[in-house]
């Protein structure tokens, strides 16, 4: 096994050893980016001299006996709505084309603490928004295992690059399943933690009470390492959890006793493609076969979890998107052009009916700035959060939202864990949704009740569909409860080969 | 309920976004269907259930009354895609 | 005022800065005057990814201002974002409370030192917190016109406390606006200043008028722009009577115009129409998902009453209890400020005559503060100096004028009080001096003598001041008395 293929904790191992230096392992990483990028596009922006520098630093620090982090001279690769001071921060957008944070995101922090070597910042659906990465301004990310496909979204470019091998670690963010439904499509292991678990300052809100950042990678135990880095309280974050961080790594290996899983009987019906679902059935007998008992649960609301969250997840994004407005940082029409254009249009009109000009600099800004999907979703909240249409929608949703959290709350209390397939279907053709938003809204369709209620979920890899496209089985539990879904999903993977596949072509 | 272009056009100005014929027309339509969509939770009785706006239950999340330094002026303005040494620039405010 | 055809409706919303070190969801400094965009950091500025934590100081502000006029504090407040693009607004949105503020239900007592009113309760609807904006400044340098936006403001804590519209004249307005912030200085919550912008006040008026037997209302309008209270109250008296003109011309009620924002223009003394806002009704307000609620105990309500220092109102009862004196010169000393309550409180113990003291506080010791634009704090003259002065008088060792004179020389020397009376020659005069000095002017006098005998007693006076121009230490009460004895005695 080469070494960009080997885990983050085997390298950990080798590094620590001597057997390998960080330079070697970066250098690895950059070469196959090198070679496989310009097809995949997984990365916005690689940090080659800056990586291969700090790899360097870290080496020096190595031999010289000095304490190192836990994630010391190991690449990992930042999806871009992270703020990274210093370095471009797009979000996938051309409204933050030229964006520089001149600020760290707490989870850069810790992970520059943790001696991390950040190598890039990934590619990814424009301001999180989508479920194949085709909405980046940038490009869309192709999937590893067949490049006409899609690598789902948003954290498309995270999971690909992780998938070929080009980063054994890479963080992306999970508002409706942004790091689950990607990882499933492309073979990784992603981990959505709980709402709370991972500090959420310097992460480009999306929609602020169901964005979550997150670890994914090859393994489990590569999920543990990351989330152990990146989980604990921070003051700049109000809605940070301050819950201890218990070690995930210690007991990783232990099978749990007694598991109890809960199978959901909404999930199992129209629109699960028959692959993924006798996949995720097969998971089951996996579990049986380790011990764990298998009880029927019911999250009777969560066929209304997608209306419910493309009513909140959209009002909480026409708030969060309208600091976007071309005066402080971003994207600003051409001044010049656009005042003439105005002047042109207010002679022979009423003055009253021709916006001014700050009036129209901001919705011109806003509309070479954004593209379409981020618009309409603009759209969509503005419009459900505005005078008349309040209750009907927004505040509906918020107790549409409550239902759904309770489901969990009651399935919960029968099982530790609720099992399912991650997305409907493996992953699909590029361009077969474009003219259909609703349809890819639908890819969603099991993970957005997770985010909704707060809980944490993982995607790990359950098997290959005919077409040699990887399918992922989806575990949720109660709020901080990752240590148990890692030991579960540990288990599974003791059990099994599937995230071990690799694709071919790379 | 059907959604009309003109409240489509309303929305835009209440979202500072400019939208030209076409893309009024396809705005609407689209997001027509998927107020359609989301509709669907009308059928629900919701009565007496507490909305959840927040993931979690938390409250009284408080900093102490402490300056810490900020940004320099150079850094705050670095990103302004027009400005002069001390302030943002943008068209008249008024007018 | 009972000459008006009409009934003034008024309603007051005031914006006021918190003084707290550090804003409402940074720690950025909230210092007034720094130069533009120095005082900010990526929460402020709203950069992409920064997220809003609450200023402990600022609630706990907000709650004891609250508790100071009267309002319930609920168990549960919570954050909503109110939605509007402007430049000094770098989120697109301001940060504030909607529907769950965290007081509610309050009053304020306001009364007219002379009489022309009945003291009463003003509502308080509600009192809640909020973020400010920045500042836009216009700029037209060279035929462009832009605008310069500064930050250093965006994100200092406001206060919004609005009045129900209780307000039936300008002068109330003004009584209530004075009286609130007197308890704003009182608690220390607050600058109050208005040519700093850190008090804000906002009018709400229209008028009530018989119409065939029945009560119509105009409609409403909204003062901005005004930068006194001075201002506030001749805004009020010119748009009560634009309104009224308004209405014989066209007629329009409440509710057949939309609320009209206008602008008070203080050189030409009128208010004027302001472009009004396009949807400016609808902020979409809803809770910000980036802070949680605050829940408040009914212990930490209690702990913070607890803190209370005492308002105006209560000190005015207690100075005419406590030290005698009137209603009117109790408001005036309180209307001062807590470090004039404090002084005078002192000179009255030290001195042991409160309405001597509160006549020297407020003829003296305020005109120098004014005069010489001094703090009460850094007076010339020492309170147990002052306080020896005023006891002096009340022995009869010296009279009013002269000890204002000893007052005004210490202003300027800095000097005791005794080396002060030594060096203007004051001494107490001898009764035996006195008595001889007084037999010498009725002798030199007769034709005084007799007109005093015929009870013309006035007549006295002339030798009074005789007596002064002899001796300037004599005491002319002394006089006056010994005077009237030794002419009936004889």
């Amino acid at each position: 096994m080469s070494v960009i293929e080997k885990s983050a904790v085997d390298l950990k191992k080798l590094l620590e050893q001597g057997e390998l230096s960080s330079v070697q392992l970066v250098s690895a990483c950059l070469d196959q980016i090198a070679e496989h990028d310009t097809k995949i596009h997984a990365f916005l922006k690689v940090n080659s001299n800056e990586a291969l520098q700090h790899a360097e630093a870290i080496d020096a620090r190595r031999q010289q006996g000095k304490p190192l982090g836990l994630l010391a001279g190991i690449p990992v690769a930042v999806k871009d709505l992270v703020c990274t001071k210093g370095y471009a921060t797009t979000c996938g957008s051309r409204m933050l084309e030229n964006f520089i944070p001149p600020y760290d995101a707490t989870v850069i922090r810790r992970l520059k603490e943790a001696d991390a070597i950040i190598i890039g910042k990934t590619n990814m659906d424009e301001f999180a928004m989508g479920s194949s990465n085709e909405n980046s301004a940038f490009g869309p990310t192709r999937n590893p295992w067949n490049t006409a496909a899609i690598p789902g979204g948003s954290s498309g470019g995270s999971a690909a690059c992780v998938a070929a091998s080009m980063s054994p670690l890479s963080i992306g963010s999970d508002t409706g399943g942004s790091i689950r439904q990607p990882a499933a499509l492309t073979g990784v292991t992603g981990m959505k933690p709980t709402y709370g678990r991972v500090s959420r300052y310097g992460l480009i809100a999306f929609a602020s009470s169901l964005d979550q950042i997150g670890p994914m990678a090859r393994s489990t135990a590569d999920v543990a390492l990351m989330l152990q880095v990146l989980a604990g309280h921070d003051a700049h974050d109000s809605t940070s959890a301050n819950v201890p961080v218990p070690d995930y790594l210690a007991n990783l290996e232990r099978p749990l006793k007694g598991l109890r899983i809960g199978w959901v009987r909404e999930h199992y019906g129209e629109g699960l493609d028959a692959e993924v679902e006798k996949s995720a059935r097969e998971s089951i007998e996996v579990y049986k076969s380790l011990g764990a008992t298998i009880e029927e649960v019911s999250l009777s609301h969560s066929k209304y979890g997608v209306a419910t969250y493309y009513i909140i997840a959209p009002s909480e994004a026409s708030s969060n998107l309208a600091r976007y407005d071309g005066v402080h940082y971003g994207y600003r029409t051409n001044e010049k052009e656009m005042l003439k254009r105005l002047a042109d249009e207010a002679r022979g009109h009423d003055p009253a009916t021709i916006d001014n000009a700050l009036v129209r600099m901001y919705r011109q800004s806003r509309a070479e700035g954004f593209g379409p999907e981020v618009k309409r979703r603009i759209m969509l909240g503005t419009y459900a959060l505005s005078a008349g249409y309040y209750e009907a929608y927004y505040l509906k949703a918020l107790k549409v939202r409550r239902l759904i959290r309770e489901d969990y709350d009651r399935a919960l209390e029968k099982v530790d864990l609720i099992l399912g397939p991650t997305t409907p279907t493996a992953a699909f053709p590029i361009g077969e949704c474009a003219e259909d938003p609703l349809s890819m809204y639908l890819a969603d369709i099991y993970t957005v009740t997770t985010n909704l209620a707060g809980l944490p979920g993982i995607s790990i890899p359950c098997g290959l569909t005919s077409a040699g496209m990887p399918i992922g089985l989806h575990l949720q539990a109660g709020p901080f409860e990752e240590e148990k879904l890692l030991r579960a999903a540990q288990m599974f993977q003791s059990a099994t080969e599937w995230h071990k596949a690799r694709p071919e072509s790379l | 309920m059907k959604l009309d272009s003109q409240t489509v056009e309303r929305v835009s100005l209440l979202a500072r976004l400019q939208l030209s014929a076409d893309e009024l027309k396809s705005m609407t339509e689209q997001m027509g269907h998927i107020l359609e969509y989301v509709r669907q939770l009308d059928e629900l009785d919701t009565s007496g259930v507490e909305p959840m706006a927040h993931a979690i239950d938390m409250c009284n999340v408080f900093a102490e009354d402490v300056h810490t330094p900020g940004l320099s002026r150079e850094e705050a303005l670095a990103n302004a895609p027009n400005h002069d040494e001390e302030c943002f620039r943008v068209p008249a405010v008024l007018g | 005022m009972s000459d008006q055809p009409y009934e003034i409706i008024i309603g007051l919303e005031v914006h006021t800065q918190l003084k707290t070190e550090t804003k409402m969801f940074c720690r950025c400094s909230t210092r007034f005057g720094d130069p533009p965009n120095t005082n900010v950091c990526p929460v402020c500025l709203s950069m992409p990814g920064a997220l809003p934590v609450m200023n402990r100081l600022a609630f706990e502000l907000a709650v004891e201002t609250a508790l100071s006029l009267n309002c319930e504090i609920p168990e549960f407040t919570k954050w909503d974002r109110k939605s509007y693009y402007y430049p000094d607004l770098p989120k697109g949105y301001q940060i504030s409370q909607f529907d769950l503020p965290l007081s509610q239900n309050g009053w304020l007592e306001i009364s007219d030192p002379d009489g022309q009113w009945e003291t009463k309760r003003v509502g308080i609807t509600r009192a809640h917190l909020e973020e400010d904006a920045g500042k836009s400044m216009h700029d037209e340098v060279a035929g462009k016109a832009d605008s310069r936006i500064d930050l250093n403001r965006t994100g200092t804590p406001l206060l919004e406390i609005v009045s129900e519209p209780d307000m039936r004249s300008p002068q109330e307005a003004r009584a209530y606006l004075t009286e609130l912030k007197l308890i704003l200085t009182y608690l220390g919550v607050s600058d109050c200043n208005m040519q700093e912008g850190s008090l804000r006040v906002d009018a709400n008026i229209n008028l009530h008028l018989p119409k065939d037997g029945e009560k119509v209302a105009t409609p409403i309008v909204e003062i901005k722009n005004m930068n006194s209270f001075r201002a506030v109250e001749r805004a009020l008296e010119y748009e009560a009577k634009r309104q009224h003109q308004a209405w014989r011309e066209n007629g329009k009620l409440l509710g057949e115009a939309p609320k009209e924002t206008r602008g008070w223009d203080d050189q030409k003394q009128v208010t004027k129409a302001q472009r009004s806002k396009e949807e400016s009704s609808d902020y979409r307000y809803f809770p910000d998902p980036d802070l949680v609620p605050v829940v408040v105990s009914r212990e930490e309500v209690k702990e913070i009453r607890s803190r209370f220092k005492e308002l105006p109102a209560e000190i005015r009862t207690r100075l005419q209890t406590q030290h005698g004196i009137s209603a009117y010169d109790a408001d005036v000393i309180v209307n001062q400020g807590r470090a004039v309550v404090d002084y005078f409180e002192r000179l009255s113990e030290l001195s042991g005559d409160g309405k001597r003291a509160s006549n020297w506080v407020q003829q003296d010791v305020l005109r120098t503060l004014n005069e010489r634009n001094l703090d009460i704090a850094d007076f010339p003259v020492a309170i147990e100096t002052l306080a020896d002065l005023l006891k002096k008088i009340d022995a009869g060792e010296i009279d009013n004028s002269r000890a204002r004179e000893v007052f005004g020389t210490m202003l300027d020397s800095g000097d005791d009080l005794a080396s002060t009376m030594q060096k203007m020659g004051i001494e107490k005069v001898d009764q035996s001096d006195l008595s001889s000095l007084c037999q010498q002017l009725l002798d030199a006098n007769p034709k005084i003598v007799e007109n005093v005998k015929e009870g013309k007693t006035q007549a006295v006076g002339a030798l009074i001041g005789q007596a002064k121009n002899i001796n300037p230490n004599v005491n002319p009460g002394q006089v006056r008395n010994l005077l009237l004895e030794l002419i009936a005695a004889m």
